[in-house]
């Protein structure tokens, strides 16, 4: 059974504004039935304001698919179709509290439902631009059409390099087969031929002419903060997410830093919970947006024995 | 009330005189039975009494052929793999669409380090063709491995007749018996059947307990390989406590037999009919007159499982469901797909697995809270109208690829 959350629960099972709206002015369907996920958005639009009056779904899915639906619809009412159009994926997953890692796509369905409702109100074309694969990392929730593009636009050779572009195998790393497998058919239909890091090697010799997130051009953001600047930044981040780590019982703070590597300790509910890694992954990307530069985050349970 | 469990193919309940049985071999009866000594020496006696009692149940001729092992999965990998290693230079492997992933994705697997496999497509009721099958056999072939009964729909293939042209072919011949072992007789010293796998918490004994029969004359090579328990060909301590269950629940299920064929066929059957009474747009998947005496696999149009059952989990009703949500894949059940039921039917598809452990009571319980679940749920599909599916339902909705 999947780990989903009380307000996940909630929205399933007394979903809001369940149905179409009977004169509506924008429709937008959207999914796939080969997946078992569908859902149509329907919307009225106050056409002197823009602003969404009601909202309606219908949907074909899950539980989290009809919970994803429900949060939507009650996230746009009232707003304005640009103001609604800035609700993310992550908007929808964080609304309901989170959403398992194979679940993600169904708040990813919410977003693209609006944004065809929108264009089919404003009378535009809307073409769908993502492509969704086979789940490969469920750590990161990257799936495999993604890490095949990653790996074609910057020509990546070994799993280490997935890992840093993609984040996928940067968790449990039991899906390090699934990406050789992919790093082999990808190599191959470029010609050359995947070679796995030998074992118990540290780090395979980096190649040159390869942009490397590790080394960040020094024109990102960050360029010279001192370690003060720095710690600081890193506090401000967490002290920004902590609202959503409490509304889960849960809550983290900066353990230490070093270098690229940042230690945590998630607390509370936090600690153990099967989306550990998940939120780790949340902090390290909010973490590197906000000091441009690539860095790393640890539980600190994991850091190693000083000497 | 109780809750009511009809999830008996995914796992049962351990009898509890099963566990009673098991509780000795814990505690005083802890000895290793290779051992001289009188505390392995007891247990070494209570481990032949269980090879007995599950070659019984088999109608195996040989206590030997009964090998014991981890799960059912280690026993269809040794089975499979035994084949190919014993002959080198045979490199295909007949199996069908619709096996369990335990069969395979080791086939797949297979496949990359060379092998040709060969899958026996079902029809609509998910039937095999046996004249297609009959072409495939040759002398490159080096196992077929087929199921006994399929797990989701319960739908029997006919084993018996297979083995019987493989062993004809000079071809050996597997199957996974882990759904139909305790559900319907069997006698494998009458079939042609060489290898056949079965698990323990199928039939009311524990996990991790899991037998690979062997008929006598079979070549094989271990997959384990170290200490001589199992004669040699399944190294590793035994799992004394878990076999001494097994072969208590072999013994049971012998019993219970006829029940099982009456009594519990009575309860599924009148589930079956009590559901479609009562939701329209329902249907039976499989081959509902040659199929497991316990199983119910039921498609509901338009709606998808796993919101079924979450919402019969909060009635307190266990099933499955062959949608691609429940596990996490991209796709509804292969066995769906291989018969041809359409994405908006397969995804809706809802597994129920009876037990001898189950009343009549409780299924007229689940006959009275499915239908308004099913209704519920179609109210919020867009392919449902206000008092059945919309017209043209594929074309009044086709979203956008998301």
């Amino acid at each position: 059974m999947w780990d989903y959350s009380e307000k996940v629960k909630e929205h399933f099972y007394n979903p809001k504004n369940a149905g179409a709206i009977a004169d509506a002015n924008g429709v937008g369907d959207v999914g796939s039935i080969s997946c078992g996920d569908a859902l149509r958005l329907t919307l009225k639009v106050d056409p002197e304001t823009d602003i969404i009056l009601d909202a309606g779904f219908q949907t074909f899915g899950c539980g989290s698919a009809i919970a994803s639906s429900s949060a939507l619809t009650e996230m746009v009412k009232g707003k304005t179709l640009d103001e609604a159009l800035q609700i993310s994926n992550q908007d929808i997953a964080d609304f309901l509290d989170g959403l398992p890692p194979e679940k993600m796509h169904c708040s990813v369905m919410g977003r693209e439902a609006l944004q065809a409702a929108v264009a089919n109100y404003r009378g535009e074309e809307w073409s769908d631009d993502h492509e969704e694969g086979a789940l490969i990392c469920k750590c990161f929730a990257i799936d495999d059409v993604m890490i095949r593009e990653t790996i074609q636009a910057n020509n990546l050779r070994t799993v280490e390099e997935v890992t840093n572009y993609t984040k996928a195998g940067g968790g449990c790393s039991s899906c390090h087969e699934g990406i050789e497998n992919i790093l082999t058919e990808e190599l191959a239909a470029r010609g050359e031929t995947f070679v796995p890091a030998a074992a118990g090697k540290k780090k395979p010799a980096k190649k040159s002419g390869l942009v490397e997130i590790e080394e960040p051009a020094p024109a990102a953001a960050s360029g010279g903060m001192t370690l003060v600047q720095r710690i600081r930044k890193i506090e401000e981040v967490l002290e920004a997410l902590r609202p959503a780590l409490k509304a889960d019982h849960g809550d983290v703070e900066l353990v230490d830093v070093e270098g690229k590597v940042v230690y945590v300790n998630l607390i509370g509910a936090c600690s153990g919970c099967q989306m550990a890694a998940m939120t780790l992954g949340g902090i390290q990307q909010k973490l590197i947006e906000a000091l441009g530069e690539f860095v790393k985050v640890i539980p600190a349970s994991e850091r190693p024995a000083v000497a | 009330m109780n809750d009511i469990y009809m999830d008996n193919n995914a796992t049962t309940m351990v009898d509890p005189e099963v566990v009673t049985a098991m509780l000795p071999y814990f505690s005083e009866q802890f000895g290793n039975p290779s051992s001289l000594h009188s505390f392995g020496n007891k247990v070494g006696f209570a481990l032949k009494n269980a090879r007995k009692q599950v070659q019984n149940l088999l109608g195996a001729e040989h206590d030997s052929e009964i090998i014991f092992t981890s799960c059912g999965s280690e026993s269809d990998s040794t089975a499979i793999l035994s084949a190919l290693k014993a002959q080198p230079e045979r490199r295909e492997i007949i199996t069908t669409v619709v096996e369990h992933p335990a069969v395979l994705n080791l086939c797949e697997y297979l496949e990359t380090e060379g092998y040709t496999v060969h899958r026996l497509e079902v029809d609509s009721k998910g039937r095999l063709d046996l004249e297609a099958y009959r072409k495939l056999l040759s002398d490159q072939v080096a196992v077929v491995s087929v199921m006994w009964a399929n797990n989701e729909t319960g739908t029997l293939f006919p084993v018996l007749e297979m083995a019987e042209m493989a062993d004809e072919a000079g071809v050996l011949f597997h199957t996974d018996a882990v759904q139909a072992v305790g559900k319907i007789p069997m006698n494998l010293q009458d079939t042609s059947i060489h290898m056949l796998s079965l698990s323990g918490h199928k039939l009311h004994a524990p996990k991790g307990v899991g037998v690979l029969y062997l008929k006598r004359g079979t070549r094989f090579r271990p997959l384990l390989r170290g200490g001589h328990q199992e004669r040699g060909r399944r190294a590793g301590t035994e799992n004394t406590a878990s076999i001494v269950g097994l072969g208590l629940a072999c013994e049971q299920a012998m019993q219970h037999m006829e029940f099982e064929n009456t009594q519990v066929k009575k309860l599924r059957d009148r589930l079956q009919q009590g559901i479609l009474d009562a939701v329209p747009n329902a249907f039976v998947t499989g081959d509902p007159d040659n199929r497991l005496p316990n199983t119910l696999n039921v498609a509901f149009e338009y709606i998808e499982g796993e919101a079924i059952l979450l919402l019969m989990n909060k009635m307190g009703i266990a099933a499955s469901s062959g949608s691609a949500c429940t596990s996490g894949s991209l796709e509804p059940s292969h066995v769906m797909k291989a018969m041809g039921i359409p994405y908006t039917a397969a995804h809706g598809t809802v597994r129920f697995s009876l037990s001898r452990y189950n009343t009549m009571e409780e299924v007229e319980r689940v006959i009275e809270a499915v239908p308004p679940i099913v209704a519920k749920l179609r109210k919020l599909s867009p392919y449902w109208g206000d008092n059945g599916p919309v017209e043209n339902p594929e074309q009044a909705f086709a979203p956008v690829y998301a």
